[in-house]
This record gives structure tokens, sequence and C-alpha cells, in this order.
């Protein structure tokens, strides 16, 4: 029976490590440039920009990791712990602003703040002046992008601590205040710590996307380290150099990683059950029910209410673009297109994970963390490392046909939906990874041992017990793949096939024109799309903890 | 959960319906640079006229250029359309693409604005024109692109990043006239006009234009063009704030770029390109893109739009397109060394 079970166990990490490697392949395509020469670009490079970008690059991820803390974990906390009017809605709803591009708030919070926008336009009004030295702050800056990134972030941290938040088991934050500990201090001594690696882990997230960004640090005319590799790749055509500085951001990435893991010293934070206990959570009334009212509104408000309105007032008043039916043709491409995906990330990201849990191999461990590393780099750099292995394979087999079997099999895999499929799971498997992550790290190795004891294999502790207690990490991962893929831009305007249209893209084709107003409908419906999972996902969240 | 692994299912199925599937009809596959609605509307108008059917692709030139190279002989493209004349340039360099200019279009367009040896031909010119605030700026005042870096203009330009090609290729056109010495003098006086970091695009600059923020600025023509038009009483008011100069009336030219077209090295379907290259060499293509976006028509007898008349003729830099892609580079660095960003 062992010997069965470890020649399991040794099947489960070959398949993890073939699985691991092959969808790390543009990872790998990226390293080989490392080894090609430097050029003068180089050289021009560190003369001239690259200390801007980093200084900049810095700021920006400071900024943007107070924002998103500020703005996602009081949120979690209250929704977890208290009921209040209008908890229902917020719950949820706290998740829209991620569905949002990035660079789609940057467009309008310009639209709105801009000299002709209806906020200057009141002002001059109130103020009875025309002038032009009425002072008014630059939203197309280094902090308006702090803000913008903070606003559509901050759904991560706030999910994932959310979901930590309430999975830990009330016992313990009884036991806290049963001891004389008050509201504050069993958040920051005892519910804060416990959730550590979840709000890293969607902080994580946040960062990664923030470095990877392009299109809104380039509205707001703030040059990252990215904006180097963009302009290295168009503006040089070097793509050799763009590769080696991503492999750079990367490795910026994972030191940061390192340094977080040590400082949590390995610590590993489960609680009891996993299982909250059915204790009804304390209602909030009067003025405490509308200040957690208020700390939950705040960031819908601005991340997406205020947003919203504008470009449904574009939509209506000035774009020329109608709904018509090619735009359920649109909305279908994106949104099959990442229901496919979302399923195929978790699927990868639960063996994954399940499989370093029960192996104790770092070198499995190290595998995972590779394989998470794709959302650190820019889209457009994994599309044109998907490309150029994609093409590489299939005119090898094109020339082996031809010689051996005199017939052409021309492009098997390059310009397909598998292709597009494939990058985005390379992308965005780090989002599942976390989120799932840190789901797996709460449940007790102990619960293993148990079942083990009771005789039941993997396969069935995977089903039987982790499956069920990670349902709700599970749907989270899967919200966020789902509404990841429908705003991904870059991966999907290069590889996608002929005559095939995505919400993101007709966005961006109509931005990218300058006709803001026409990218309304298309960004609009872009939101929709990702609130009908984003709804029923969290009434399925919620059930279980009702 | 059943219900999950069918909906799976199906659309497993979908996705698999929806791998390309190469059939033995007529066709022709178009890598296009230039957006899809600004490019669509002629390709199904050319289908309904030849029965040639178009598969299309829009990205950024680069990605599909890098496309093309990874794909080689296999490539199912025929033809890469781009919005630069800089791209085609590079994808020349790079061997994806063959000559295939004939001797009517050669007659057709103008010979500064194609392919010395026919790999690519422009399909419509725009100009990286000069916009001034008509109640602060006297058109006397102004004259040529070398003038903008004269200290009188301190702190009263706006324009967009270097990130953007149309500048680019400017600061290209600048190298290729009064050499790269001279021109890295004029892009540090320039960059010390600048009345503001560069942000947006050129509708920003036009805007910062009327809102006061600065005095004139560099855009292309096509944008002011939409603004005129724009369904947004707002835009229309802020493009009516500003006014048109042609510079370098007396000597070069002003600089134009062009968006292009070419047939690809792996094409399949080489006939149906050049009919559609034909087609868009066509009066009634060239007049949709005058009418529809306000770009100059390549051919002489195609209309202007009202806005394109508005702003009435003027003298075009000469110089050939390909010598833009050639010191594209070099642009690039001395703007990065000049602090353009």
């Amino acid at each position: 029976m062992i010997h069965l079970l470890k020649q399991r166990i040794n099947r489960w990490s070959i398949l993890t490590t073939v699985i691991a490697l092959l969808l790390t392949i543009p990872l790998w395509v990226l390293v080989s440039f490392v080894f090609e020469p430097t050029n003068d670009n180089w050289a021009h490079l560190s003369n001239t920009l690259l200390p801007e970008y980093i200084i900049n690059s810095l700021w920006l991820m400071l900024g943007v990791t107070i924002g998103t803390l500020l703005l996602g974990i009081p949120c979690a906390w209250v929704i977890s712990q208290y009921q209040f009017f209008g908890k229902s809605v917020l719950h949820w709803a706290l998740l829209l602003p991620m569905a949002m591009p990035a660079y789609i708030i940057a467009y309008t919070y310009t639209g709105l703040l801009e000299f002709e926008g209806p906020v200057q336009t009141a002002l001059r009004t109130i103020f009875e002046t025309q002038t032009v030295n009425l002072w008014f702050p630059e939203i197309r800056s280094l902090g308006g992008a702090i803000l913008m990134f903070s606003l559509v972030l901050y759904p991560y941290v706030y999910l994932l601590a959310r979901t930590s938040f309430a999975n830990q088991s009330q016992s313990v934050m009884h036991a806290s205040r049963t001891l004389g500990a008050g509201p504050y201090k069993t958040f920051f001594k005892v519910a804060l710590p416990i959730a550590r690696p979840a709000i890293i882990a969607g902080l994580t997230l946040a960062l990664m996307e923030t470095l990877a960004d392009f299109g809104t640090v380039q509205h707001f005319g703030v040059a990252t380290f990215t904006t180097g590799i963009y302009r290295t790749w168009t503006g040089f055509g070097d793509t050799t150099t763009a590769a080696q500085l991503s492999i750079l951001l990367l490795v910026f990435v994972i030191v940061l990683m390192a340094i977080e893991f040590w400082s949590r010293k390995q610590a590993r934070y489960f609680t009891g059950h996993n299982q909250p206990l059915n204790h009804a959570l304390p209602t909030l009334t009067g003025r405490k029910s509308a200040l957690a009212f208020m700390i939950c509104l705040v960031p819908i408000l601005f991340g997406f209410i205020l947003p919203a309105l504008q470009l449904l007032n574009w939509s209506i008043t000035v774009a020329d673009t109608q709904l018509n039916a090619e735009f359920f043709t649109l909305v279908w491409n994106s949104f099959s297109l990442a229901f496919i995906t979302a399923l195929i990330t978790i699927s990868i990201a639960l063996l994954l994970l399940y499989v370093k849990r029960i192996q104790h191999n770092p070198l499995i461990d190290n595998t995972v963390r590779i394989a998470g590393l794709g959302y650190a780099i820019p889209g457009t750099i994994i599309a044109v490392a998907v490309i150029i292995p994609f093409a590489w394979f299939d005119n090898t087999l094109d020339g082996w046909a031809r010689e051996h079997l005199g017939i052409s099999t021309g492009l098997l895999l390059s310009g397909t939906l598998f292709a597009l499929v494939f990058a985005y799971c390379f992308r965005f498997l780090s989002v599942a990874l976390q989120s799932i992550g840190s789901g797996l790290a709460q449940i007790k190795p102990s619960m293993d041992e148990s079942a083990k004891t009771l005789g039941a294999n993997n396969w069935v502790i995977l089903k039987r017990i982790h499956i069920p207690l990670l349902s709700s990490s599970l749907i989270t991962a899967f919200i966020l793949v789902f509404v990841e893929v429908l705003k991904e831009l870059p991966t999907t305007l290069i590889l996608r096939p002929f005559n095939f249209n995505t919400l993101s893209v007709r966005t961006y084709e109509m931005a990218a024109d300058e006709r803001l107003a026409d990218a309304g409908l298309p960004a609009l419906l872009i939101v929709i799309t990702g609130l009908i999972p984003v709804i029923i996902l969290s009434k399925m969240i919620g059930k279980r903890h009702a | 959960m059943k219900m999950l692994f069918k909906t799976t299912g199906l659309l497993l199925l979908m996705t698999a319906l929806s791998f390309p599937v190469y059939a033995d009809i007529e066709e022709v596959n178009v890598y296009s640079a230039r957006k899809e609605q600004l490019i669509k509307p002629l390709l199904t108008d050319f289908t309904q006229l030849t029965g040639i059917k178009v598969n299309l692709i829009t990205s950024k030139a680069d990605a599909l250029l890098k496309r093309l190279e990874s794909e080689g002989m296999n490539s199912p493209a025929d033809i890469l359309i781009t919005t630069d004349a800089g791209r085609l340039y590079r994808a020349k360099k790079a061997g994806v693409l063959q000559p295939s200019l004939n001797d009517t279009m050669k007659k057709l367009v103008p010979e500064h604005l194609r392919d010395a040896d026919g790999y690519w031909v422009g399909l419509t010119t725009r100009s990286r024109m000069i916009v001034y605030a008509k109640d602060r700026v006297k058109p006397s005042e102004l004259s040529t692109y070398e003038d903008l870096a004269s200290p009188k203009w301190k702190k009263r330009i706006c324009v967009r990043s270097s990130n953007n090609i149309y500048n680019q290729s400017l600061v290209a056109s600048m190298i290729a006239h009064r050499g790269e010495k001279a021109t890295e003098t004029w892009v540090n006086g320039l960059v010390n006009n600048m009345a503001r970091k560069p942000k947006g695009g050129d509708r920003d600059q036009i805007k910062a234009v009327a809102a006061g923020q600065c005095d004139i600025a560099l855009v292309n023509t096509y944008y002011l063009g939409q603004m005129l038009n724009s369904n947004d009483p707002k835009q229309v008011e802020a493009a009516q704030q500003v006014a048109v100069f042609w510079p370098n009336q007396s000597d070069r030219g002003a600089h134009i770029n062009v968006s292009g077209i070419a047939v690809t090295k792996a094409a399949k379907n080489r006939e149906n390109a050049i009919k559609l290259i034909e087609y868009l060499l066509s009066k009634d293509a060239q007049t949709w893109y005058a009418k529809t976006n306000n770009e100059y028509p390549v051919i002489a007898d195609a209309p202007w739009s009202d806005t394109l008349k508005n702003w009435g003729d003027f003298h075009s830099d000469g110089l050939n397109l390909t010598e833009l892609g050639n010191l594209n580079t070099q642009a690039i660095r001395i703007m990065d060394r000049a602090g353009w960003r």
C-alpha cells in the first residue's frame, strides 16, 4: 500500500514538473535572450533613462502598496466581522472596480478632471472666473497614476483578506475578546497577523500588475521600467534588450518575494477549524453602521460609480457607435475566452499547489514559484515569447513533415486560440496560485494526516477535504482570472486569430484612436460581463458563510 | 456542477470550431496596424465588389512584424498595413516583404510616397502641423519647425511623448535635412520650450492650447479634423479655438508621413493581395479616407473633405519616407538625451 502510494506521488511530481515546464516556455525563451551579447542600447539606456525609470517604478510601487492596503483591508474587515446597512450589496460591489481596465479609468478621470471637464467647469462657474490660473491638481502625474492603480487593484487585497478574515475561526477572535482585548487590539494583534499571507498575496498581485502596466503610465506621462521595455522594442526594434530588461524586472520581483518570505521567518498560520463557527456577526447600528457603510462606499464610488457614469455619459451623448448585433459577438468571444481560461488556470494551479503540499520537495516548491512569475512580465513581452517558440515548433514540424512525409503541416499552433489561451494561463497562473495558495495554507496539515490514518489516499483527501474547504478560495481564483482575461489587452491584441475580436480589443482600438467616447460602450460591456460571475459567485460564497 | 461541465464542454467545442479553417475560396489575409474601424469598412466594400473574402487581424505594427518574422514562409498573411513609413522600412529590412508595385500604382502615387524598389506604397498621408491659439499667437510669429526651438516660445509649446512614432519621424526628418548635431540642438531647444511634461495624445495637446496651458502644439492633421467633426460640442469648441499653420512653406515643406501597405514575402494569395492594393488606391477608397478620417489621399483625383479644403493646400516635405525608418533609432536617442519624455 505504502509502496503504491509512493509510486503515485512520484508520478504526480513528474506530471507537475512537466506541466510547469511546458507552461513556462515563454519564460525560458526570455531567459535565453540573457545569454545573447548586450548591444549599445544598454549603454544608451543606462546613461539616459534607466535611473528615472527605476525611481518612478519604485515610487509607484510604494504608493500602490499604501493605496491598496488602505482601501482594501478596512472594507474586508468590516464586511467579514459585522452586519450593517447595505452589506449584502457592498460585499460584492467592492469587487466591481476590478473589471475596469486601469487605462480606461485613467481616461475617465482625465475626462472628469481636465480643464473643460465637468469638475473644473463647475469650479469656474462657482468662483465666476474664466482665468486659467485656477490651481487644480494634475491627475496626469505620478500621484494620479498611484491613485488610478489603487482604485482598480485594491479588490485583490480586499478579496483575499476578506476570505482570510472570514475563514479565521471565530473562536480565536472570541478568545482574544475574552482575554480583554478590544476590537482594535484584536484586529492588529490577532486577525491581521493571521491574514498576513493572504494580504501579501493580494498585494503581490496588485504590484505585479502595476509593474507590468504600460497604457496607464504612458497616458499620464510617467516613464516606468515597463516604458523602457516597450520603448526598446518598438523604438529600437530591439527584442534582445527588451527581453533582458524584462528578466531584470523579474529578478527584482523574485528578490522582493524572497525578502517577504524570509521576513515571515517561515511562520505559518493555521486556525483551528476552518469552518467558521455559526456565531451571528454583531450588528452595527446608528453612527457605527453609517461609518462601516462609508468605509465600503468610498472605493466603490471612486473606483466604479464615477468612472462608469463618465463612460455611460460618453456612450449615450457623444459616441458614434451604437449597440448592435456585433457587440454580442464581442461579448461572447470575451466571455468564452475568460471562462475557459479561468477553468484551465485554476485546475493547473490546484494541481501544482496540491502536489507541492503533499511532496515537501524544495524542487517542486521552486517549480511552483517560477510558474507563478508570468504576472510580472508585461503582456506584450509574453506575447512575443509565445510567438517565437510556437512558430519555431510549427515550422520545425512542417519542415520534418515535408521531408519525411511529403506533406506540409503549415502553422498548427501559431495564430490559434490555443496559443492565446496558453499565454493567458502563463500570465494569470500567479493570480490563481496566490488565491488558492493562501486558502490552502490555512488548512492544517494535521487534517491530511488524520485522513491518511483513516486510510484515505491523496486523491480522496483532495476531493473530500481540500476542495470543499477551499471552495471559497477556488471561487475567488475563478473570479479573478475571469475578470483578468476579460480586460486583458496586449496579449489578446497580439496573439488573436484572424477575424476574432474581443471587448477589450475594441475598447483599446477606439481609445488609441483618441475616440474615448466610442471606447465607452465596449468598456462598459467589459464591466457588465465581469459583473455576472462576480455577483453569482459572491452569492455562492455568501451562502456558505451564512 | 454537472451544468458546469456541460457548459465547459460546449465552450471547448465552440473554441475548436473557431480555429481557422483554410478552404478553397478566394481570399486574402491582412495583418493591419490600422485600427479596425479605419480599415474594415473598406475591406467589406472590397469583398462586395470582387467576391474575395478578407481575413483581418489588427494589432500593433511591431507585434505584426514579429509575427511575420517568426512565422516565416508559413505565415498566413498576404498583406501588411502600417500607419507609418518607418515600420514598412523595418519590415522590408527584415526580409518579410516582396516587391508588388505595378506600373499603374507607380503612375498613381508620387515617388516620395512609395518605396524605391516597389516593396510598399502609401495609402494616405498626414502632416505633423503646428496649431496655435487664435487669440494669443499671430501667424506671422510662426515660420518653421526649426523656429520652435527659439527662446520666444519658452514654456509655450505642447507636444506628446517621444514614445509616439510621429514625433520620432519628425525628428528623423530633421536629422535627414539638418544633420544629427543641429537636430540635437533643436530638440534641446524644443524641450526647453515645452509648457508641461509630455502627456496624453494629440487631441489632449489641442485641448491644452484651447485651455490656455500652452500657445502652440504639434499635432497630426486628422486629430484636429476628427475634433472639428466630433459629436461632442466640447471637442468642437476646443478645436475651433486653434488655427492651422503649415511650417517651412518657404523651404522644404511641412513634415508628412503615410499609412502604407505591402505584400508579404510568404503571400499565398499574391494576386488577390495586389487587387486589394489597387482597390485601396481607387478613387472611392481614397475619398472614403478623406471623408471619414480627414487623411489626405495619395492619388490626385480623389476629392478632399470640407475640413481639409478649409485648411488649404500646402507644400509638403518631399523627403523619401524610407529615410524616416532609416534614422528612427538615432532620432529616439537624441530625444532621450534631450529629456523629451
